[in-house]
Protein backbone atom coordinates (compact mmCIF):
# COMPACT_ATOMS: atom_id res chain seq x y z
CA UNK A 1 0.00 0.00 0.00
CA UNK A 2 2.57 1.90 0.93
CA UNK A 3 3.68 2.56 -3.14
CA UNK A 4 0.59 4.44 -3.79
CA UNK A 5 0.99 7.25 -1.21
CA UNK A 6 4.70 7.63 -1.61
CA UNK A 7 6.60 10.41 -0.11
CA UNK A 8 7.94 11.26 -3.53
CA UNK A 9 4.73 11.94 -4.60
CA UNK A 10 3.63 14.66 -2.61
CA UNK A 11 7.36 16.25 -3.53
CA UNK A 12 5.68 18.03 -7.12
CA UNK A 13 8.38 16.19 -8.86
CA UNK A 14 6.17 16.80 -11.79
CA UNK A 15 5.60 20.58 -12.98
CA UNK A 16 1.74 20.54 -12.15
CA UNK A 17 -0.66 21.43 -14.90
CA UNK A 18 0.11 20.05 -18.29
CA UNK A 19 -2.94 17.52 -18.97
CA UNK A 20 -5.84 20.38 -18.68
CA UNK A 21 -7.49 18.94 -21.22
CA UNK A 22 -8.21 15.79 -19.41
CA UNK A 23 -10.72 16.75 -16.45
CA UNK A 24 -12.82 18.02 -19.10
CA UNK A 25 -13.12 15.05 -21.14
CA UNK A 26 -13.60 13.07 -17.74
CA UNK A 27 -16.26 15.58 -16.54
CA UNK A 28 -18.31 14.78 -20.25
CA UNK A 29 -18.18 11.16 -19.97
CA UNK A 30 -19.09 11.03 -16.31
CA UNK A 31 -22.09 13.65 -17.12
CA UNK A 32 -23.08 10.94 -19.47
CA UNK A 33 -22.90 7.71 -17.28
CA UNK A 34 -24.66 9.36 -14.45
CA UNK A 35 -27.27 9.90 -16.97
CA UNK A 36 -26.87 6.62 -18.24
CA UNK A 37 -26.82 4.71 -14.89
CA UNK A 38 -29.68 7.02 -13.71
CA UNK A 39 -31.84 5.44 -16.54
CA UNK A 40 -30.63 1.64 -15.75
CA UNK A 41 -31.44 2.16 -12.21
CA UNK A 42 -34.79 3.63 -12.92
CA UNK A 43 -35.51 0.70 -15.45
CA UNK A 44 -34.07 -1.85 -13.47
CA UNK A 45 -36.43 -0.41 -10.71
CA UNK A 46 -39.23 -0.42 -12.87
CA UNK A 47 -38.60 -4.04 -14.21
CA UNK A 48 -38.19 -5.25 -10.62
CA UNK A 49 -41.62 -3.42 -9.76
CA UNK A 50 -43.77 -4.78 -12.28
CA UNK A 51 -42.54 -8.53 -11.59
CA UNK A 52 -42.70 -7.98 -7.90
CA UNK A 53 -45.90 -9.84 -6.81
CA UNK A 54 -46.71 -11.06 -10.48
CA UNK A 55 -45.87 -14.57 -9.13
CA UNK A 56 -49.04 -14.98 -7.54
CA UNK A 57 -51.32 -12.81 -9.92
CA UNK A 58 -53.37 -14.40 -13.29
CA UNK A 59 -56.03 -12.70 -14.91
CA UNK A 60 -59.01 -14.22 -16.73
CA UNK A 61 -60.23 -12.23 -20.34
CA UNK A 62 -63.71 -13.05 -20.96
CA UNK A 63 -63.85 -11.91 -25.55
CA UNK A 64 -67.50 -11.70 -24.76
CA UNK A 65 -67.74 -9.29 -22.52
CA UNK A 66 -69.01 -9.56 -18.94
CA UNK A 67 -72.61 -11.60 -20.20
CA UNK A 68 -70.65 -14.84 -17.93
CA UNK A 69 -68.72 -12.70 -15.47
CA UNK A 70 -70.48 -13.91 -12.63
CA UNK A 71 -70.35 -17.74 -13.56
CA UNK A 72 -66.31 -17.29 -13.96
CA UNK A 73 -66.47 -15.31 -10.89
CA UNK A 74 -67.95 -18.18 -9.02
CA UNK A 75 -65.89 -21.09 -10.70
CA UNK A 76 -62.27 -18.72 -10.40
CA UNK A 77 -63.59 -18.28 -6.27
CA UNK A 78 -64.02 -22.25 -6.03
CA UNK A 79 -60.55 -23.24 -7.55
CA UNK A 80 -57.56 -24.63 -5.46
CA UNK A 81 -55.24 -22.80 -4.07
CA UNK A 82 -57.22 -19.12 -4.90
CA UNK A 83 -57.10 -15.96 -2.12
CA UNK A 84 -59.10 -13.37 -4.08
CA UNK A 85 -61.33 -13.01 -7.06
CA UNK A 86 -61.96 -9.38 -8.14
CA UNK A 87 -63.93 -8.80 -11.34
CA UNK A 88 -62.47 -5.56 -12.78
CA UNK A 89 -65.13 -2.76 -13.22
CA UNK A 90 -66.51 -1.74 -16.86
CA UNK A 91 -65.54 1.91 -16.35
CA UNK A 92 -61.40 0.87 -15.66
CA UNK A 93 -61.23 -1.23 -18.63
CA UNK A 94 -62.94 1.79 -20.66
CA UNK A 95 -61.01 4.18 -18.65
CA UNK A 96 -57.18 2.12 -19.94
CA UNK A 97 -58.70 1.38 -23.25
CA UNK A 98 -59.07 5.56 -24.00
CA UNK A 99 -55.72 5.72 -23.84
CA UNK A 100 -55.10 3.80 -27.00
CA UNK A 101 -58.63 4.67 -28.14
CA UNK A 102 -59.42 7.98 -27.25
CA UNK A 103 -62.91 9.53 -26.39
CA UNK A 104 -64.62 6.66 -28.71
CA UNK A 105 -63.64 4.09 -25.56
CA UNK A 106 -66.04 5.51 -23.31
CA UNK A 107 -68.86 5.03 -25.91
CA UNK A 108 -71.34 1.98 -24.51
CA UNK A 109 -71.41 0.91 -28.56
CA UNK A 110 -67.71 -0.39 -27.80
CA UNK A 111 -67.60 -4.07 -26.68
CA UNK A 112 -64.82 -4.63 -24.04
CA UNK A 113 -63.60 -7.73 -23.15
CA UNK A 114 -64.35 -8.41 -19.37
CA UNK A 115 -61.30 -8.37 -16.97
CA UNK A 116 -61.01 -10.67 -13.87
CA UNK A 117 -57.64 -10.89 -11.35
CA UNK A 118 -57.32 -13.69 -9.44
CA UNK A 119 -54.57 -13.95 -6.88
CA UNK A 120 -53.23 -17.36 -5.60
CA UNK A 121 -51.99 -18.15 -1.96
CA UNK A 122 -48.36 -18.84 -2.37
CA UNK A 123 -47.00 -22.21 -3.65
CA UNK A 124 -50.17 -22.80 -5.44
CA UNK A 125 -50.78 -23.03 -9.43
CA UNK A 126 -53.03 -22.06 -11.64
CA UNK A 127 -53.80 -25.30 -12.87
CA UNK A 128 -57.27 -25.78 -11.21
CA UNK A 129 -58.20 -22.49 -11.92
CA UNK A 130 -57.57 -22.77 -15.58
CA UNK A 131 -59.75 -26.26 -15.65
CA UNK A 132 -62.94 -24.35 -13.97
CA UNK A 133 -63.44 -21.47 -16.25
CA UNK A 134 -62.29 -23.40 -19.23
CA UNK A 135 -65.75 -25.18 -17.90
CA UNK A 136 -68.30 -22.25 -17.58
CA UNK A 137 -66.73 -20.25 -20.26
CA UNK A 138 -64.81 -21.65 -23.16
CA UNK A 139 -63.90 -18.84 -25.12
CA UNK A 140 -61.91 -17.05 -21.85
CA UNK A 141 -58.07 -16.31 -21.48
CA UNK A 142 -56.92 -17.35 -18.12
CA UNK A 143 -53.08 -16.02 -17.96
CA UNK A 144 -50.64 -15.84 -15.34
CA UNK A 145 -49.17 -12.39 -14.98
CA UNK A 146 -45.39 -13.26 -15.46
CA UNK A 147 -46.89 -14.66 -18.55
CA UNK A 148 -48.54 -11.38 -20.01
CA UNK A 149 -45.76 -9.09 -18.41
CA UNK A 150 -42.97 -11.81 -19.78
CA UNK A 151 -42.39 -9.58 -22.92
CA UNK A 152 -42.34 -5.97 -21.51
CA UNK A 153 -40.10 -7.74 -18.40
CA UNK A 154 -37.85 -8.72 -21.49
CA UNK A 155 -37.64 -5.55 -22.78
CA UNK A 156 -36.92 -3.80 -19.20
CA UNK A 157 -34.40 -6.17 -19.22
CA UNK A 158 -32.57 -5.29 -22.60
CA UNK A 159 -32.60 -1.87 -21.88
CA UNK A 160 -31.04 -2.53 -18.17
CA UNK A 161 -28.35 -4.71 -20.03
CA UNK A 162 -27.70 -2.24 -22.95
CA UNK A 163 -27.47 0.87 -20.51
CA UNK A 164 -25.05 -1.73 -18.03
CA UNK A 165 -23.16 -2.39 -21.67
CA UNK A 166 -22.90 1.13 -22.18
CA UNK A 167 -21.56 1.78 -18.69
CA UNK A 168 -19.16 -0.15 -19.44
CA UNK A 169 -18.05 1.38 -22.73
CA UNK A 170 -18.63 4.87 -21.02
CA UNK A 171 -15.59 3.13 -18.30
CA UNK A 172 -13.51 1.86 -21.23
CA UNK A 173 -13.56 5.14 -22.43
CA UNK A 174 -12.24 6.61 -19.38
CA UNK A 175 -9.82 4.21 -18.78
CA UNK A 176 -8.91 4.82 -22.14
CA UNK A 177 -8.83 8.54 -22.02
CA UNK A 178 -6.56 8.00 -18.60
CA UNK A 179 -4.31 5.92 -20.42
CA UNK A 180 -3.28 8.53 -23.38
CA UNK A 181 -3.48 11.26 -20.61
CA UNK A 182 -0.69 9.02 -18.42
CA UNK A 183 1.16 8.17 -21.70
CA UNK A 184 1.42 12.08 -22.95
CA UNK A 185 2.35 13.31 -19.00
CA UNK A 186 5.20 10.46 -19.33
CA UNK A 187 6.41 11.42 -22.75
CA UNK A 188 6.35 15.16 -21.79
CA UNK A 189 7.88 14.35 -18.31
CA UNK A 190 10.29 11.55 -19.55
CA UNK A 191 14.11 13.36 -18.45
CA UNK A 192 12.69 13.70 -15.25
CA UNK A 193 11.82 10.08 -14.71
CA UNK A 194 15.27 8.96 -16.07
CA UNK A 195 16.96 10.90 -13.96
CA UNK A 196 14.55 9.29 -11.31
CA UNK A 197 15.15 6.31 -12.70
CA UNK A 198 19.11 6.92 -12.80
CA UNK A 199 19.19 7.29 -9.31
CA UNK A 200 17.52 4.99 -7.39
CA UNK A 201 13.35 5.26 -7.70
CA UNK A 202 11.69 1.84 -8.21
CA UNK A 203 8.82 1.92 -10.45
CA UNK A 204 6.39 1.73 -8.20
CA UNK A 205 7.86 5.17 -6.97
CA UNK A 206 7.82 6.54 -10.60
CA UNK A 207 4.39 5.48 -11.19
CA UNK A 208 2.88 7.01 -8.06
CA UNK A 209 3.33 10.40 -9.47
CA UNK A 210 1.45 9.49 -12.39
CA UNK A 211 -1.50 7.81 -10.64
CA UNK A 212 -1.84 10.01 -7.94
CA UNK A 213 -2.19 13.13 -10.93
CA UNK A 214 -4.57 11.19 -12.84
CA UNK A 215 -6.70 9.91 -10.01
CA UNK A 216 -7.14 13.69 -8.75
CA UNK A 217 -7.69 14.91 -12.04
CA UNK A 218 -10.12 12.86 -12.78
CA UNK A 219 -12.00 13.10 -9.70
CA UNK A 220 -12.24 16.62 -10.20
CA UNK A 221 -13.51 16.24 -13.77
CA UNK A 222 -15.85 13.05 -12.95
CA UNK A 223 -17.11 14.88 -9.64
CA UNK A 224 -18.31 17.97 -12.06
CA UNK A 225 -19.54 16.20 -14.31
CA UNK A 226 -21.19 13.87 -11.84
CA UNK A 227 -22.77 16.71 -9.89
CA UNK A 228 -24.16 18.61 -13.20
CA UNK A 229 -25.93 15.22 -14.16
CA UNK A 230 -27.34 14.57 -10.84
CA UNK A 231 -28.80 17.89 -10.44
CA UNK A 232 -30.62 17.11 -13.63
CA UNK A 233 -32.07 13.83 -12.48
CA UNK A 234 -33.26 15.04 -9.50
CA UNK A 235 -35.11 18.28 -10.96
CA UNK A 236 -36.56 15.62 -13.99
CA UNK A 237 -37.92 13.44 -10.82
CA UNK A 238 -38.96 16.69 -9.18
CA UNK A 239 -41.14 17.52 -12.38
CA UNK A 240 -42.80 13.84 -12.00
CA UNK A 241 -46.38 14.39 -10.92
CA UNK A 242 -47.85 11.89 -8.04
CA UNK A 243 -50.31 9.87 -11.15
CA UNK A 244 -46.95 9.24 -12.67
CA UNK A 245 -45.04 7.82 -9.28
CA UNK A 246 -47.80 5.66 -8.29
CA UNK A 247 -48.44 4.74 -12.12
CA UNK A 248 -44.40 3.48 -12.06
CA UNK A 249 -45.00 1.69 -8.08
CA UNK A 250 -43.00 4.58 -6.60
CA UNK A 251 -40.16 7.06 -7.48
CA UNK A 252 -38.20 5.15 -10.63
CA UNK A 253 -34.84 6.36 -7.81
CA UNK A 254 -34.26 5.07 -4.81
CA UNK A 255 -32.24 7.50 -2.05
CA UNK A 256 -29.27 4.61 -2.75
CA UNK A 257 -29.66 4.78 -6.50
CA UNK A 258 -28.63 8.21 -5.77
CA UNK A 259 -25.83 7.62 -3.34
CA UNK A 260 -24.75 5.43 -5.76
CA UNK A 261 -24.39 7.38 -8.89
CA UNK A 262 -22.70 9.79 -6.64
CA UNK A 263 -20.09 7.21 -5.70
CA UNK A 264 -19.53 6.79 -9.65
CA UNK A 265 -16.54 9.31 -9.84
CA UNK A 266 -14.91 8.06 -6.31
CA UNK A 267 -14.95 4.39 -8.72
CA UNK A 268 -13.64 6.18 -11.54
CA UNK A 269 -10.72 7.54 -9.49
CA UNK A 270 -9.70 4.59 -8.40
CA UNK A 271 -10.13 3.05 -11.98
CA UNK A 272 -7.82 6.18 -13.59
CA UNK A 273 -4.93 5.47 -10.14
CA UNK A 274 -5.22 2.04 -11.63
CA UNK A 275 -4.94 2.39 -15.23
CA UNK A 276 -2.57 5.57 -14.81
CA UNK A 277 -0.26 3.27 -12.59
CA UNK A 278 -0.07 0.42 -15.19
CA UNK A 279 0.60 2.46 -18.22
CA UNK A 280 3.65 3.72 -15.92
CA UNK A 281 4.62 0.01 -15.26
CA UNK A 282 4.39 -0.83 -18.28
CA UNK A 283 6.93 2.14 -20.23
CA UNK A 284 9.08 1.67 -17.60
CA UNK A 285 9.82 -2.02 -18.55
CA UNK A 286 11.14 -0.43 -21.87
CA UNK A 287 13.88 0.91 -20.10
CA UNK A 288 16.42 -1.75 -18.15
CA UNK B 1 37.81 3.84 7.21
CA UNK B 2 38.48 1.80 4.67
CA UNK B 3 41.86 1.45 3.62
CA UNK B 4 42.75 3.19 0.59
CA UNK B 5 43.73 0.85 -1.92
CA UNK B 6 45.16 3.02 -4.48
CA UNK B 7 49.14 3.55 -5.40
CA UNK B 8 51.20 0.64 -5.32
CA UNK B 9 48.86 -2.04 -4.87
CA UNK B 10 48.78 -3.69 -8.42
CA UNK B 11 45.48 -4.81 -10.23
CA UNK B 12 47.16 -8.32 -10.72
CA UNK B 13 46.86 -9.14 -6.81
CA UNK B 14 43.35 -8.13 -6.78
CA UNK B 15 40.75 -10.94 -5.89
CA UNK B 16 37.30 -10.64 -6.86
CA UNK B 17 36.29 -9.93 -3.43
CA UNK B 18 37.82 -6.53 -3.19
CA UNK B 19 36.71 -5.40 -6.61
CA UNK B 20 33.37 -3.38 -6.90
CA UNK B 21 32.75 -3.69 -10.47
CA UNK B 22 33.99 -6.22 -12.27
CA UNK B 23 33.17 -6.95 -16.11
CA UNK B 24 33.85 -10.13 -17.92
CA UNK B 25 34.40 -10.00 -21.71
CA UNK B 26 31.46 -7.34 -21.55
CA UNK B 27 29.96 -6.27 -24.91
CA UNK B 28 27.54 -3.77 -26.10
CA UNK B 29 25.73 -2.86 -29.09
CA UNK B 30 23.02 -0.66 -28.97
CA UNK B 31 19.88 -1.75 -31.19
CA UNK B 32 21.34 -3.79 -34.34
CA UNK B 33 24.42 -1.34 -34.70
CA UNK B 34 27.79 -2.07 -34.65
CA UNK B 35 29.10 -2.99 -30.84
CA UNK B 36 30.49 0.22 -28.78
CA UNK B 37 32.03 -1.80 -26.44
CA UNK B 38 34.22 -5.21 -27.42
CA UNK B 39 35.58 -7.92 -25.22
CA UNK B 40 35.66 -5.16 -21.94
CA UNK B 41 37.41 -7.10 -19.15
CA UNK B 42 38.23 -4.83 -15.93
CA UNK B 43 38.04 -4.46 -12.07
CA UNK B 44 37.44 -1.69 -10.09
CA UNK B 45 38.73 -1.80 -6.77
CA UNK B 46 36.70 -1.35 -3.99
CA UNK B 47 37.68 2.24 -2.37
CA UNK B 48 40.35 2.86 -5.69
CA UNK B 49 40.47 6.41 -8.03
CA UNK B 50 40.20 5.75 -11.31
CA UNK B 51 40.01 7.83 -14.81
CA UNK B 52 38.90 6.81 -17.52
CA UNK B 53 40.27 8.76 -20.61
CA UNK B 54 39.68 8.18 -24.41
CA UNK B 55 38.57 10.37 -27.33
CA UNK B 56 35.23 10.98 -28.34
CA UNK B 57 33.27 8.37 -29.55
CA UNK B 58 35.41 5.42 -27.80
CA UNK B 59 32.80 4.18 -25.63
CA UNK B 60 33.33 6.46 -22.51
CA UNK B 61 29.55 6.79 -21.90
CA UNK B 62 28.48 4.17 -22.85
CA UNK B 63 30.76 2.21 -20.39
CA UNK B 64 30.07 4.75 -17.47
CA UNK B 65 26.19 3.51 -18.30
CA UNK B 66 26.63 0.23 -17.62
CA UNK B 67 28.24 0.66 -14.73
CA UNK B 68 25.36 2.73 -13.25
CA UNK B 69 22.59 0.32 -14.48
CA UNK B 70 21.39 1.88 -17.01
CA UNK B 71 22.39 -0.33 -20.05
CA UNK B 72 22.64 -4.14 -20.09
CA UNK B 73 25.64 -5.49 -21.58
CA UNK B 74 24.80 -7.15 -24.60
CA UNK B 75 27.07 -10.12 -23.72
CA UNK B 76 29.28 -10.68 -21.03
CA UNK B 77 29.17 -10.22 -17.15
CA UNK B 78 29.25 -7.60 -15.37
CA UNK B 79 29.31 -8.01 -11.11
CA UNK B 80 28.67 -4.94 -8.99
CA UNK B 81 29.08 -4.88 -5.41
CA UNK B 82 29.82 -8.64 -5.11
CA UNK B 83 26.26 -9.67 -6.95
CA UNK B 84 26.19 -10.40 -10.66
CA UNK B 85 23.72 -7.76 -12.31
CA UNK B 86 23.70 -8.78 -16.07
CA UNK B 87 20.56 -10.28 -15.86
CA UNK B 88 19.34 -9.19 -12.75
CA UNK B 89 15.50 -8.52 -12.76
CA UNK B 90 14.49 -5.01 -13.17
CA UNK B 91 13.20 -4.79 -9.59
CA UNK B 92 16.43 -5.47 -8.00
CA UNK B 93 18.27 -2.39 -9.68
CA UNK B 94 17.03 0.63 -7.67
CA UNK B 95 18.26 -0.60 -5.00
CA UNK B 96 22.02 -1.19 -6.14
CA UNK B 97 21.84 2.49 -8.00
CA UNK B 98 21.04 3.97 -4.72
CA UNK B 99 24.54 2.92 -3.65
CA UNK B 100 26.28 4.29 -6.95
CA UNK B 101 26.06 8.68 -7.28
CA UNK B 102 25.89 9.37 -10.91
CA UNK B 103 27.24 12.82 -12.79
CA UNK B 104 25.82 13.04 -15.96
CA UNK B 105 27.47 15.23 -18.50
CA UNK B 106 24.65 17.37 -19.06
CA UNK B 107 23.51 17.40 -15.96
CA UNK B 108 20.40 16.20 -15.71
CA UNK B 109 18.86 18.07 -13.30
CA UNK B 110 15.26 18.78 -12.59
CA UNK B 111 14.45 22.07 -14.20
CA UNK B 112 11.18 22.66 -12.12
CA UNK B 113 12.71 21.74 -8.95
CA UNK B 114 14.92 23.99 -6.78
CA UNK B 115 18.98 23.49 -6.22
CA UNK B 116 17.98 22.40 -2.97
CA UNK B 117 15.29 19.68 -3.96
CA UNK B 118 17.35 18.23 -6.54
CA UNK B 119 20.22 17.28 -4.17
CA UNK B 120 18.13 16.04 -1.71
CA UNK B 121 16.06 13.90 -4.43
CA UNK B 122 18.40 10.83 -3.70
CA UNK B 123 17.90 11.01 -0.06
CA UNK B 124 14.19 11.48 -0.88
CA UNK B 125 13.81 8.23 -2.91
CA UNK B 126 15.55 6.46 -0.34
CA UNK B 127 13.24 8.21 2.20
CA UNK B 128 15.84 9.37 4.66
CA UNK B 129 14.00 11.38 7.18
CA UNK B 130 13.40 15.21 6.13
CA UNK B 131 15.68 16.75 9.16
CA UNK B 132 18.49 14.38 7.65
CA UNK B 133 17.85 15.67 4.14
CA UNK B 134 17.99 19.32 5.47
CA UNK B 135 21.17 18.87 6.92
CA UNK B 136 22.92 16.71 3.92
CA UNK B 137 22.07 19.29 1.83
CA UNK B 138 23.29 22.60 3.22
CA UNK B 139 26.25 21.17 3.72
CA UNK B 140 26.93 19.83 0.22
CA UNK B 141 25.58 23.35 -1.29
CA UNK B 142 28.15 25.21 1.13
CA UNK B 143 30.51 22.78 -0.28
CA UNK B 144 30.06 23.32 -3.39
CA UNK B 145 29.32 27.16 -3.20
CA UNK B 146 26.31 27.05 -4.06
CA UNK B 147 24.58 27.72 -0.27
CA UNK B 148 23.05 31.00 -1.31
CA UNK B 149 21.71 29.65 -4.38
CA UNK B 150 19.96 26.96 -2.86
CA UNK B 151 15.95 28.21 -3.74
CA UNK B 152 17.56 28.75 -7.48
CA UNK B 153 15.96 26.87 -9.92
CA UNK B 154 18.25 24.93 -13.03
CA UNK B 155 17.48 27.56 -15.87
CA UNK B 156 18.86 30.56 -13.06
CA UNK B 157 22.10 28.87 -12.79
CA UNK B 158 25.04 29.56 -15.01
CA UNK B 159 26.74 25.89 -16.23
CA UNK B 160 29.10 25.73 -14.01
CA UNK B 161 26.26 26.18 -11.06
CA UNK B 162 24.58 23.62 -12.50
CA UNK B 163 27.15 21.21 -12.91
CA UNK B 164 28.34 21.93 -9.09
CA UNK B 165 24.56 20.86 -8.04
CA UNK B 166 24.70 17.85 -10.42
CA UNK B 167 27.66 16.78 -8.93
CA UNK B 168 25.95 17.68 -5.35
CA UNK B 169 23.38 15.56 -5.78
CA UNK B 170 25.47 12.77 -6.80
CA UNK B 171 27.43 12.87 -3.64
CA UNK B 172 24.77 14.03 -0.88
CA UNK B 173 23.95 9.94 -0.67
CA UNK B 174 27.52 8.91 0.64
CA UNK B 175 27.73 6.65 -3.01
CA UNK B 176 29.66 3.39 -2.46
CA UNK B 177 30.75 4.29 -5.97
CA UNK B 178 30.60 7.61 -8.11
CA UNK B 179 30.71 7.63 -11.29
CA UNK B 180 31.23 11.10 -13.01
CA UNK B 181 31.56 11.97 -17.03
CA UNK B 182 33.16 14.94 -17.73
CA UNK B 183 32.50 16.56 -14.37
CA UNK B 184 34.93 19.57 -14.56
CA UNK B 185 33.91 20.18 -17.82
CA UNK B 186 32.08 23.48 -17.22
CA UNK B 187 33.63 24.78 -13.73
CA UNK B 188 37.00 27.19 -13.85
CA UNK B 189 40.13 25.97 -12.38
CA UNK B 190 39.38 26.87 -8.88
CA UNK B 191 36.41 25.09 -8.74
CA UNK B 192 38.13 21.65 -10.50
CA UNK B 193 40.27 21.93 -8.25
CA UNK B 194 37.70 22.08 -5.24
CA UNK B 195 35.56 19.55 -6.92
CA UNK B 196 38.61 16.76 -7.47
CA UNK B 197 39.21 17.05 -3.53
CA UNK B 198 36.21 16.93 -2.73
CA UNK B 199 36.21 13.58 -5.09
CA UNK B 200 39.40 12.62 -3.51
CA UNK B 201 38.16 13.21 0.11
CA UNK B 202 35.04 11.05 -0.49
CA UNK B 203 37.42 8.22 -2.13
CA UNK B 204 39.71 8.67 1.45
CA UNK B 205 35.84 7.85 2.63
CA UNK B 206 35.76 4.25 1.16
CA UNK B 207 33.76 6.13 -1.89
CA UNK B 208 35.06 4.02 -5.21
CA UNK B 209 35.74 7.20 -7.90
CA UNK B 210 36.00 6.95 -11.29
CA UNK B 211 36.12 9.80 -13.62
CA UNK B 212 35.48 9.73 -16.98
CA UNK B 213 37.70 12.85 -18.43
CA UNK B 214 39.91 14.78 -21.18
CA UNK B 215 41.49 16.85 -18.56
CA UNK B 216 44.72 15.39 -18.34
CA UNK B 217 45.90 18.48 -15.30
CA UNK B 218 42.59 16.38 -13.77
CA UNK B 219 44.63 13.65 -13.88
CA UNK B 220 47.92 14.67 -13.28
CA UNK B 221 46.56 15.94 -9.94
CA UNK B 222 45.17 12.90 -8.64
CA UNK B 223 48.58 11.03 -7.27
CA UNK B 224 48.25 7.20 -7.33
CA UNK B 225 45.03 7.55 -9.59
CA UNK B 226 44.66 4.73 -11.90
CA UNK B 227 44.06 4.95 -15.62
CA UNK B 228 41.59 3.57 -18.05
CA UNK B 229 41.66 4.15 -21.67
CA UNK B 230 39.20 3.45 -24.02
CA UNK B 231 40.00 3.11 -28.19
CA UNK B 232 37.14 1.92 -30.24
CA UNK B 233 35.44 0.51 -27.97
CA UNK B 234 38.38 -1.85 -26.51
CA UNK B 235 40.41 -0.69 -23.05
CA UNK B 236 43.78 -0.46 -24.20
CA UNK B 237 47.34 0.20 -22.11
CA UNK B 238 49.76 1.92 -24.87
CA UNK B 239 51.96 3.37 -22.16
CA UNK B 240 52.47 0.15 -20.01
CA UNK B 241 51.71 2.27 -16.99
CA UNK B 242 48.12 1.77 -17.21
CA UNK B 243 46.90 -1.12 -15.37
CA UNK B 244 43.50 -2.14 -17.42
CA UNK B 245 42.77 -4.69 -17.95
CA UNK B 246 44.75 -6.86 -15.09
CA UNK B 247 47.32 -8.94 -17.58
CA UNK B 248 45.24 -12.28 -17.33
CA UNK B 249 48.22 -14.35 -17.03
CA UNK B 250 49.20 -12.33 -14.18
CA UNK B 251 45.85 -12.42 -12.82
CA UNK B 252 45.59 -16.26 -12.80
CA UNK B 253 49.34 -16.37 -11.15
Amino acid sequence: MRAFVPALADRRLLPQGGTRLTPWLIGVLMFVAVLVGAAGLAIANAAATVASGAEQRWSIQLPAGGRSMGAVVAAAGQAQGVAAVSPVPDEQVRGLLQRWLGPEAASADLPVPGLIDVELRPGANGNDLQRRVAVVAPGARVQSFPEQLGPMLRGLRTLQGLTFALLVLLGAAIAAAVMLATRGAYDTHRSTVAVLHGIGATDQQLAALFQQRMARETLVGGSAGAIVALVLVLLMLATLDDGTIVAVGGSPLKPLDIILLGALPFATALLALLVARATIIAALRADP
Amino acid sequence: MRENQRGEKGWAKVSGADAIAEFDSVGLRYGTGAEVLKDLDLRLLRGGFTYLTGASGAGKTSLLKLLYLAQRPTRGRIRLFGEELSHAPRAALPGFRRRIGVVFQDFRLVRHLSAFDNVALPLRIARRPESEIAVSVRELLEWVGLADRSAAHPPTLSGGEQQRVAIARAVVGHPELLVADEPTGNVDADMAKRLLHLFERLNELGTTVLVATHDLSLIAATKGAQLMRLDGGQLVDPTGLLRHPPPRTRAAG
